[in-house]
């Protein structure tokens, strides 16, 4: 769809957490483009690695956690810069979180400081990477609450986020996230532990903020519903790795693998049965310590070859034309990675 | 804010009041009163008194009198601002008591603000360089700073000073000061003393508060306000003072309350040992002598004291923490 030169590019990324108890490979060797202007939908099960991707993209990972392996290319005019070079408590990197590449955090209703009030914090965001005096800090943030469409931004500003609805403090961190303008949004499951009529809003809100501000996102989920109203483009992650990826509509009309197909199957549609349990993708994630070999679906795969699914990880090839899956059906793998 | 300090202040007399009753009646407990062991003390030592001069005495201080008679001549000495006399010194406990808690005040607060400017910055390193040399290190003399007995380290920091640089770092003042009256010369020879039994008393609540510290600011590094303020680019340091500090602090600041008065009963073997000219040997002597008049009134102090110091950590914490302001609010 897009022949323009990525916005961002992360190539091979692999984060490991070195714990006591061993490693833990939470992001296995993961490549994607983000294109300007585009929704890239990133989908998977909770603890597949979406967060710690993001985090990784930002340099913010927490101890234990590391980048051990790939290269995160930022397109900033013209020149690229990979960030998986960059001092992750060096200026140049802190000049780039909030200002160039900005995060709306998995956890809107602990994302900011209890004691703090809301203006303070969007403000002092404004303020590091803006030139601007505190007063004029605090217009832009009165302007950032208009445009988010809460009502009374001025009294607002000045209250604690505990004091907010979990609809407001959305919009608020909507608000400090695009105040200094990003080119990258990165949204890691907005609308979690917001009630649906709310989740439609901040949906409906984030799409018109896009548009107008020509931000490329994105856009993490658990829920494919989400995505196929948000993103253009969308990976499917299991344990680390890519499992599939195509443009949204192949994706949900065409699933070509396993994993993807199971997950649409458990997502309710208009056309199902009301009442009617949905069906559910069969066994358990794997313990981060006990990754199974081979494909990592493979325990809870259906149409899983003993002796082919469990040997080798089946490499992220192109199907289909438009999408690509990571699984042997569509291609034998005799070449171990 | 000001109804729930108001409040607070109302509640003091009543509060007073009770602790008041139940001093009086713990330091009256023990058998027999002040000349029942005056009269030991001194039959012991080969002398005796005639009994003319007991009955002064028992008449004097009303001690044949009930219970609720000699508490009722207490408080009213005390409406007066009056302490009432100690019957084994024959002189005002207001005189006896002024000098020593002054005393004892200030190095209570010297070792409060020990505690706090060794702990806190110690703490915090500790928390965000976790597991890295100085982290054990500090770990190592926590354990030791907390499992040592304070007296023990005054008699082993005594002992030093004394077999390797020959002096006596006992007491609070140099010779020619003790009695002296207060001038700037006498303060700069208390502050030259006064560091040692400060570090002293200082050393265990500095290793506990240092783990609280520590234990409370990893509990609030990796919340999702300090991965949100980090991800707006605002640098490392800055960010953990603003944020996950200020949060790891403000349940310790409500500890201040009963920090205080701890450290004034904490004192009183240190006292001992390093001849302190402090309140803690005092009290020890009246409840011994059942000096009762002497005993209360310390007793009613330190808990005149314990509610003062609530009180301010309450008002502190109040303000620190928008959401227990509100609450009161
Ligand atoms: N702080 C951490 N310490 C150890 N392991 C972690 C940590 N954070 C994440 N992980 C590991 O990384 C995996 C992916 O986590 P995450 O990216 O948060 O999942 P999600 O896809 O739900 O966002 C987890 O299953 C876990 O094993
Ligand atoms: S590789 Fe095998 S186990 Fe994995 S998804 Fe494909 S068929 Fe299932
Ligand atoms: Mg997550």
């Amino acid at each position: 769809m897009n022949h323009a030169t990525p916005l961002l590019s992360v190539h091979n990324l692999q984060v490991q957490f070195f714990m006591d108890e061993g490693i833990v490979q939470a992001v296995d060797g993961v490549s994607f483009d983000v294109f300007p202007r585009q929704v890239f939908g990133i989908v998977g099960e909770s603890g597949c690695g979406k967060s710690v991707t993001m985090k990784a993209i930002l340099q913010i990972l927490e101890p234990p956690g590391r980048i051990v392996k790939g290269e995160i290319l930022l397109n900033r005019n013209g020149s690229t810069i990979d960030l998986a070079k960059l001092n992750p408590n060096g200026k140049e990197m802190r000049d780039i979180r909030g200002a160039q590449i900005a995060l709306i955090p998995q956890e809107p209703m602990s994302s900011f400081s209890p004691v703090h009030t809301v203006g303070d914090q969007i403000i002092e965001a404004i303020r590091l990477h803006q030139p601007v005096h505190a007063r004029a800090a605090r217009q832009i943030a009165l302007e950032m609450f208009r445009d988010v469409g809460i009502p009374m931004p001025e009294q607002r500003l000045d209250e604690y986020a505990w004091q907010l609805s979990g609809g407001l403090r959305q919009r608020a961190m909507i608000a400090m996230a695009l105040s200094c303008h990003p080119r990258l949004l990165i949204a890691d499951e907005p609308t979690t532990a917001i009630d649906v009529t709310t989740q439609a809003q901040i949906l409906r809100l984030l799409r018109k903020l896009q548009e107008e501000h020509h931000t490329a996102i994105i856009f993490i989920t658990h829920d494919l519903g989400v995505i196929a109203q948000m993103a253009d483009y969308v990976q499917v992650m299991y344990l680390g790795l890519v499992m599939e990826e195509g443009p949204v509509d192949a994706i949900f009309h065409a699933p070509k693998h396993p994993y993807t197909q199971a997950l649409l199957r458990s997502i309710p549609s208009v056309h199902s049965t009301p009442r009617v349990n949905l069906p559910t993708i069969s066994g358990s994630i794997p313990h981060p310590f006990n990754r199974p070999s081979g494909c990592p679906f493979h325990p809870r795969c259906p149409q899983f070859i003993a002796g082919k699914c469990d040997k080798h990880i089946p490499p992220l090839r192109s199907v289909g034309g438009v999408q690509a899956a990571a699984c042997v059906l569509y291609h034998d793998v005799e070449v171990p990675r | 804010m000001l109804r729930f300090i108001l409040q607070r202040l109302l509640l003091l007399p009543l509060l007073l009041f009770v602790f008041s009753v139940v001093v009086f009646l713990l330091v009256q407990a023990p058998p027999g009163d002040f000349l029942t062991s005056y009269l030991a003390t001194l039959a012991s030592s080969g002398s005796s008194v005639d009994q003319a001069q007991v009955d002064a005495l028992t008449k004097q201080f009303g001690l044949d009198q009930p219970f609720h008679v000699q508490y009722i001549r207490w408080m009213e000495g005390l409406g007066r601002g009056d302490l009432g006399l100690s019957l084994e010194y024959q002189r005002p406990n207001m005189e006896l008591i002024g000098e020593r808690l002054l005393l004892t005040v200030l190095l209570a607060l010297f070792a409060f603000v020990f505690t706090w400017v060794i702990a806190i910055p110690a703490g915090i390193y500790s928390a965000t360089h976790q597991n890295s040399i100085l982290d054990y290190v500090f770990t190592l003399l926590n354990y030791i700073g907390v499992a040592t007995p304070n007296f023990m380290l005054a008699l082993i920091l005594m002992w030093v000073a004394f077999s390797s640089f020959g002096v006596s770092v006992t007491g609070l003042f140099s010779r020619e000061y003790e009695q002296a009256p207060w001038s700037l010369a006498r303060f700069i020879d208390l502050l030259q003393h006064i560091w040692l039994p400060m570090i002293i008393l200082g050393i265990a609540g500095t290793a506990r508060l240092m783990r609280v510290m520590r234990a409370n600011l990893l509990d609030e590094l990796n919340k999702p306000y300090v991965v949100a303020a980090r991800a707006r680019g605002l640098s490392e340091w800055r960010l953990v003072l603003k944020y996950p500090v200020r949060l790891a602090i403000n349940p310790l600041v409500s500890t201040i309350g009963w920090y205080l008065p701890q450290l004034f009963s904490g004192s009183l073997i240190v006292a001992t040992v390093m001849n302190l000219p402090n309140i803690g040997p005092m009290l020890l002597r009246a409840l011994v002598q059942q000096d009762m008049y002497l005993a209360g009134s310390i007793l009613l102090i330190y808990c005149f004291l314990t509610i003062i110091g609530t009180l301010i950590s309450d008002i502190l914490l109040a303000w620190l923490d928008p959401r227990i302001r509100m609450e009161n609010a």
